[in-house]
This record gives C-alpha cells, sequence and structure tokens, in this order.
C-alpha cells in the first residue's frame, strides 16, 4: 500500500503524455522534455515543503541518468549516488534505479545496487503507463525505499556518517 | 645431488604428464553415430531413432539455440542442450558467478568471480566439444546492448547463416523479458518465455510464435497461484528466494519443449505451470491480444490473419487447439490482487479469457478507454530540450 505522503507527493507531479522509448527518436526527445519538466516539477514541490532529497541529470541522449539522493536521519544528512540506464522497453517497463556504494549492505537489492522495490510498485507503473515518468519512480520507488531501508542499515553499522568533504 | 635427481624425477614425470592427460578428453566427434559402444556420448540419444520417438535425431546438430540469462535455469538449460548435442548455442548475460549462487545447479564454488557466460562455456565445451559455443557479457536491455543482441540473433547467428532457431529466456526480471519480446516481435522469431517465482515454489514456461500466441506485451505477466495469502508471504529483509529443484524442473519443462520444438516429435506445450506445493501442472493455450501495445506484435498478427486458413493451424500441434478452458470450482483461490477498486476497471476482457484454473494475471490494467481526467500534465510546448536540461542542472 502507498502511505497517504507519497500519494500526495505523487499526485503533485505533472503526469506525462508521450509514449516513447529511447529507441524512438524524434518522440523519445519529446518524451525527454516531459521528464525533464515533471523532474523540474516535482523539486520545485520538494524545495517548497522542506524535503528536498534528490538531484538526477542525464547524457544527451536521457538514456543515462546520474545524481544524487540524501536522507536526514537523527539530524545528519547521508548522501548517496544515483545511477541507472532507461531499458529499450521504457515506459512499458519502469526504470530500475540503483545506489551502487549500498551493493552488498542490504538483502532488498538485486545485483549492482538495484532497489528492491515492493509488489506493489510494478502494478502501479504498468496502470499508468505512459504517464509514470522517472519523477515518478522517484517518489514511489526510491523516496519510500530509503525511508524503511536507510534507519535499518544506519542501526545496523553498516552504514556510517561522513562529514562532508566540499568547501 | 638428491635434490638434481629429485629435480629430474619431476621432469620426468610432468613430461609424461603432458603425453597421456590424467583426465581424458573428450575429442570432437565428426559425425553422431548410433553404435551402441561405451565410448560413444551420442549412442543413448541415437536411440531415440532406434525406437521411433524422433524421426531424425542427429539435425540437433543443424539447429542454434539463443539462451538469455545464465542463472539457476539458463545454466542448467545450456547444459542439457550441450549434453543433447545442440549445434550452437549463444549466451546472454552480464552477471558475475557468486558463491550465493550455489544453492542452484551447474555453477561450481572454483568459478565464483567468473563471469557466467564465461564460465559456462568453459564447461560446456568440456563436456561436449562438438557445440560452438558463442558469449555476450552484457545487459540486453540498454539501448545498444539491445541493438547487438538483435544483431546476434538474427543476421550472422546461426549455423545456418540466418536467425537462430530459438531464444530461450531464461533472464530472471520484468524489463529482460520484455525486451527479449520487443526483439522477437521485431524480427519474428520463436522464443520461450520461463521462469520461477520469487518464493521458489512455482514456475512456468510460455511458448510464444508471434502473432500466432500471445506474446509477453500482451497481458500483465502471469503467475502460477501457489494457494499463499500474500498478506502472510514475509519478504522483511529478502528479495527472492530460491530452490535447484523448481529452477531444474522449470529448465528440464524447457529443454523438452525445446527438443519437441525443434525436432518435431510430441506436441508443444504453449503454456505450462508448476505448482510446487501441490505438484499441480497447469496447460492452456493462450490467443494474442488484438489491442496489445507492442506494434510489431499487432503487425504479425496482421500477418497471421492474412496467411491461408490451412497455415494458420500452426504446424506441430492440432490437438491442443482451443480447449475448453472450465471453471466450475476455484480450488486453487484464483482471484486477482488489486489494490484499484474494480468498479473503477474495465479490465481488458481479452486478457482474463483462457487463463486456466491455477493461473492469473499478477495484476490488472484499466482499459484504455478509460476517461482521461489528468489536470496536471506536462506542457513542454515552446521549451527545448537544452533549456530544461540546464534548468534541472541549475537547480
Amino acid at each position: 500500500m502507498v502511505d497517504e505522503a507519497t500519494k500526495k507527493s505523487l499526485t503533485c507531479i505533472p503526469v506525462l503524455k508521450t509514449k516513447a522509448g529511447p529507441r524512438d527518436k524524434d518522440l523519445w526527445v519529446q518524451r525527454l522534455k516531459e521528464e525533464y519538466q515533471a523532474l523540474i516539477q516535482y523539486v520545485q514541490n520538494n524545495k517548497g515543503a522542506d524535503n528536498d532529497w534528490f538531484r538526477l541529470e542525464s547524457n544527451k541522449e536521457g538514456t543515462r541518468w546520474f545524481g544524487k539522493c540524501w536522507y536526514i536521519h537523527n539530524l545528519l544528512k547521508y548522501e548517496f549516488d544515483i545511477e541507472f540506464d532507461i531499458p529499450v522497453t521504457y515506459p512499458a517497463t519502469a526504470p530500475e534505479i540503483a545506489l551502487p556504494e549500498l551493493d552488498g549492505k542490504t538483502a532488498k537489492m538485486y545485483r549492482g545496487g538495484k532497489i528492491c522495490l515492493t509488489d506493489h510498485f510494478k502494478p502501479l507503473w504498468a496502470r499508468n503507463v505512459p504517464k509514470f515518468g522517472i519523477a515518478h519512480a522517484m517518489a514511489l520507488g526510491l523516496g519510500p525505499w530509503l525511508a524503511v531501508e536507510i534507519p535499518d542499515m544506519i542501526e545496523k553499522g553498516v552504514i556510517s556518517y561522513k562529514e562532508k568533504t566540499e568547501g | 645431488m638428491e635434490s638434481t635427481k629429485k629435480l629430474e624425477l619431476k621432469q620426468l614425470l610432468l613430461e609424461k604428464q603432458k603425453q597421456e592427460p590424467a583426465h581424458p578428453v573428450r575429442e570432437k566427434i565428426l559425425q553422431m553415430s548410433s553404435e551402441v559402444v561405451d565410448s560413444n556420448p551420442y549412442s543413448r540419444l541415437m536411440a531415440l531413432k532406434r525406437m521411433g520417438i524422433v524421426d531424425n535425431y542427429e539435425k540437433i546438430r543443424d539447429f542454434t539455440v539463443a539462451v538469455v540469462g545464465i542463472g539457476g535455469v539458463g545454466s542448467v538449460t545450456a547444459e542439457m542442450l550441450t549434453r543433447c548435442g545442440i549445434g550452437k548455442l549463444l549466451l546472454f548475460d552480464y552477471d558475475k558467478v557468486e558463491l550465493a549462487n550455489m544453492n542452484r545447479l551447474f555453477f561450481q564454488p572454483h568459478q565464483a568471480g567468473l563471469s557466467k557466460v564465461e564460465a559456462a562455456a568453459n564447461t560446456l565445451t568440456f563436456i561436449n566439444p562438438d557445440v560452438t559455443v558463442e558469449t555476450y557479457n552484457y545487459n540486453i536491455t540498454t539501448v545498444d546492448n539491445f541493438q547487438d543482441f538483435i544483431n546476434g540473433i538474427s543476421s550472422h547467428g546461426s549455423l545456418s547463416g540466418g536467425p537462430v532457431d530459438l531464444v530461450l529466456s531464461c533472464v530472471d526480471n520484468f524489463e529482460a523479458r520484455m525486451a527479449i519480446n520487443s526483439a522477437c516481435n521485431e524480427l519474428n522469431l520463436c522464443w520461450f518465455e520461463s521462469g520461477v517465482s520469487e518464493n521458489a515454489v512455482s514456475g512456468h514456461i510460455q511458448f510464444i510464435m508471434p502473432g500466432e500466441t500471445a506474446c509477453f506485451a500482451c497481458a500483465p505477466p502471469l503467475v502460477v497461484a501457489s494457494n499463499i495469502d500474500e498478506k502472510t508471504l514475509k519478504k522483511d529483509g529478502v528479495c527472492a528466494a530460491s530452490l535447484p529443484t523448481t529452477m531444474g524442473i522449470v529448465a528440464g519443462f524447457l529443454v523438452q519443449n525445446t527438443l519437441k520444438y525443434l525436432l518435431g516429435f510430441g506436441q508443444v506445450s504453449y503454456y505450462l505451470g508448476y505448482n510446487a506445493l501441490t505438484d499441480f501442472f497447469p496447460t492452456m493455450h493462450l490467443r494474442p491480444n488484438p489491442a496489445c501495445d507492442d506494434s510489431f506484435c499487432q503487425q504479425r498478427q496482421d500477418e497471421v490473419k492474412a496467411r491461408p486458413p490451412k497455415e494458420q493451424e500452426s504446424g506441430r500441434d492440432t490437438s491442443f487447439d482451443d480447449k475448453e478452458v472450465t471453471h466450475e470450482d476455484n480450488e486453487w483461490g484464483i482471484c486477482l490482487v488489486d489494490e484499484t477498486d474494480p468498479s473503477e476497471l474495465e479490465v481488458d476482457k481479452n486478457l482474463g479469457q483462457g487463463l486456466v484454473a491455477g493461473v492469473k494475471a499478477a495484476y490488472s490494467i484499466p482499459s484504455s478507454a478509460a476517461p482521461e481526467v489528468d489536470t496536471n500534465q506536462v506542457d513542454t510546448s515552446g521549451v527545448s530540450l537544452d533549456d530544461l536540461m540546464a534548468q534541472m542542472k541549475a537547480m
């Protein structure tokens, strides 16, 4: 079941219109614009709600995405790199979001650090093709995953707080 | 003095070992013989011919099969085909062998760290050097690799120089299955889908002939009901369980039907399920969905319709078609697990039709005719991708 907070942030993300994958040339460019627009709106929403929790960018073709996400636990900010490829079957299949540095640290992960999503994610995604995009995958997939797994990993001592090195 | 003698002795021994290897190595065999002698690896297979089960067993050497996913099912599948003397195998996987795989068959602890395709190719060539094995160590779902996958199984893939004779999907995820489905619909290649459930107690194989049978995108994924209440299934702290038994059984089903299809004996099952808890094996035939999302599936369906009716009866199986599906009871507890209010959905009637008792769709999808009520939609008019990318980066 999707919790209320997730549901609320989900409904504030604009839905996409173009059903196109990375093999669809011009249509994919259109889809990519929609992806970026939805993502920008979602980050703005998060900022407005004082819950800014990720940044993403892509290669020129929009087929490979990378960025950072962070999670605040006991007033400490834990930061992780995100990466994923857009599969050729997108958007019929969702992107498989990965946090490579956590690979092997939790059982709730597939090889390469791909997060293990709940049984609810795939049906919900399938019912919302092509309206859901990367922003929705973040809100519905990675967000709830971090909320459950990160406190658990901190408690187990498999991840520890790192002082930010940047100026 | 003693030591030099020892050294000489050692050298002598080494040379002797080189001349006659400690382990017998199976040499290549030019032609399959049916002679029943201890040294003939094909005698028991060629006996199928003498017994009248298979007309022309040695034809197996002409066939090329692509195995995608060399895990618990794929590796065993590849070994079975190798021992059967298949002509050529194309192995696709991007994973490495891990000790966590040792609850399954085929791979051994000393292979940990090697790529699965490389490790498999070594073992398979050792078992039967007559089989040509080609390895592809990458994830087929990314744009570049997918194109290479398409090239690999189509143009120059097989021994005959044409496309491969069959693709076997032994992958463990929806994305890869959908990628294989797209490729096979596009190339008009027959393939078998196979799978084992994440709780390890059910599995299935499904034969897909583009345009003639339901493709993998025609309906939501099908699952064999395990009679376990989903709510009592503990998934805390684990993603997936696996058993060598269930995987071995599914691999056996897969290769058995592959042999039947390639060598033209018996009946090929279009869908064969396996519920390990009750030893229940549902079978059925699934028709393609005329409203399938995959445009190539629709194109293949049109081609099948345009064919003269005689040809439409797909080759090797006649008795299986149009078997009436009965649902007089619900002893397997079929129900659609779904969070959506059923009244909201007009479930596509094509999806539910023909599902045999004991098999259900993993989820339902609202019909596309449902009214659109999206007020919050993106509007990209007048903005360029570069601007959007820059805007996102500046946030």
